[in-house]
């Protein structure tokens, strides 16, 4: 017999978590890391205890976007997640230092199982978890492995966007998923395309995020990110989720 | 020492399959160790000893038996096949910590010696595993 043994510690990791909320999308670079960093920014500002899972293992941004820099976890019975900005932050980085990850659906599954198994989040009102695009292995384990998470769906205006988002938000559906609602990122219109499309699926369209000229310079910079009209526009959002 | 959460699932799975099979006691418990995960051999076992204090069914004092499995590595693109503690002393401790933490890891710090490919694959030796249990019901 050959036994993968770091299934049966998840629960008990993930047990001191209130609440886990998946940030997803069916397409890249709509904004979803921004989102869940912001989110989990926000969060932290109203006194939660937040973690922040960067699931994106190609291409992690979330240490990118909130500015973090020289962290390594502590190592004790597991590894314990870096405090910065208010937030356990947790990101594959801490073990690729930057370099380019070549890694096959296999390996993407490993890691996963890896990181719950050893990471020690402690008690957290809210993990947020940044996701890759799609609904490849990381969405397929985080709905294995995270009985308990909920989908934050992240899109643009574009119909293209929305096109592979649709997809997404089926399978969820299908898997009984809990979807909090769909946030539209970036607008620069008042088009209602993507409200109507979401309202087909019958899900909670959640509000638009505009596009902000002034975001990109607030980029690796905590504070100046609390302070866009990004972040003011994602906080009336969350408020229909009381978040 | 992050031994101890890996032991932690070993305990917990062994105990979850006790339980299923209906034994009373656990009396011997087979683990693979990967060598690309370069568990500290001794910390692993007084952490699997003391968390095996306490548990239901009972585990016998002793009863974890570790086994080093070498790391093998195939290269999937030309094929070649290595093996990990020649690699290793090409790697800094940076990356050698880091494939201690998350093995995966391997693809970002190395390459296959021969073509310098990224894309191969461990065959051997990756992490830990449970190999047998033994009981009595």
């Amino acid at each position: 017999m050959t036994m993968e043994p770091r299934t049966s510690v998840i629960e008990k990791r993930l047990k001191n978590i209130k609440r886990i909320i998946a940030v997803a999308s069916g397409k890249g670079g709509v904004g979803k890391s921004l989102v869940a960093s912001s989110l989990a920014l926000h969060l932290a500002h109203h006194g939660y205890k937040v973690g922040l899972l960067d699931l994106d293992l190609y291409g992690p941004s979330s240490h990118i976007i909130l500015g973090i820099k020289d962290e390594f976890p502590t190592e004790e019975k597991g590894i314990i997640p870096p405090t910065v900005h208010g937030i356990s932050f947790m990101s594959i980085v801490y073990f690729t230092q930057e370099k380019p990850s070549p890694f096959r659906g296999v390996d993407i599954s490993n890691i996963i199982l890896e990181l719950l198994a050893i990471t020690q989040w402690g008690s957290l009102d809210f993990l947020i978890i940044d996701m890759p695009p799609g609904i490849g292995d990381e969405t397929l384990d985080v709905i294995r492995y995270m009985k308990t998470s909920e989908f934050l769906v992240v899109t643009t205006p574009s119909k293209v966007a929305m096109g592979a988002v649709s997809k997404l938000l089926k399978i969820l559906i299908e898997l009984k998923k809990p979807v909090l609602g769909v946030i539209e990122n970036m607008t620069m219109t008042d088009s209602s395309f993507i409200k109507q499309e979401v309202k087909k699926l019958k899900v909670q369209y959640l509000g638009k995020i505009h596009f902000d000229e002034t975001l990109e310079e607030a980029i690796g910079n905590a504070d100046r990110l609390a302070e866009t009209q990004a972040m003011k526009n994602l906080a009336v959002v969350l408020r229909k989720i009381n978040l | 020492m992050h031994e101890w959460a890996l032991a932690e699932s070993i305990v917990m799975a062994a105990v979850e399959t006790a339980q299923k099979e209906n034994l009373k006691i656990i009396t011997e418990v087979t683990v693979h160790i990967g060598e690309l995960q370069q568990i500290e051999k001794e910390i692993f076992l007084f952490a699997l000893n003391e968390l095996a204090k306490s548990q239901k069914p009972k585990i016998k004092n002793d009863a974890f038996h570790l086994k080093i499995e070498k790391g093998t590595l195939t290269c999937k693109t030309c094929g070649h096949t290595w093996k990990y503690s020649d690699m290793k002393k090409k790697l800094n401790e940076t990356e050698s910590e880091s494939i201690h933490f998350i093995p995966e890891v391997v693809f970002v710090h190395a390459r296959c010696p021969k073509c310098g490919s990224p894309d191969f694959e461990i065959t051997k030796g990756r992490g830990v595993t449970l190999t047998s249990i033994k009981g009595a019901r």
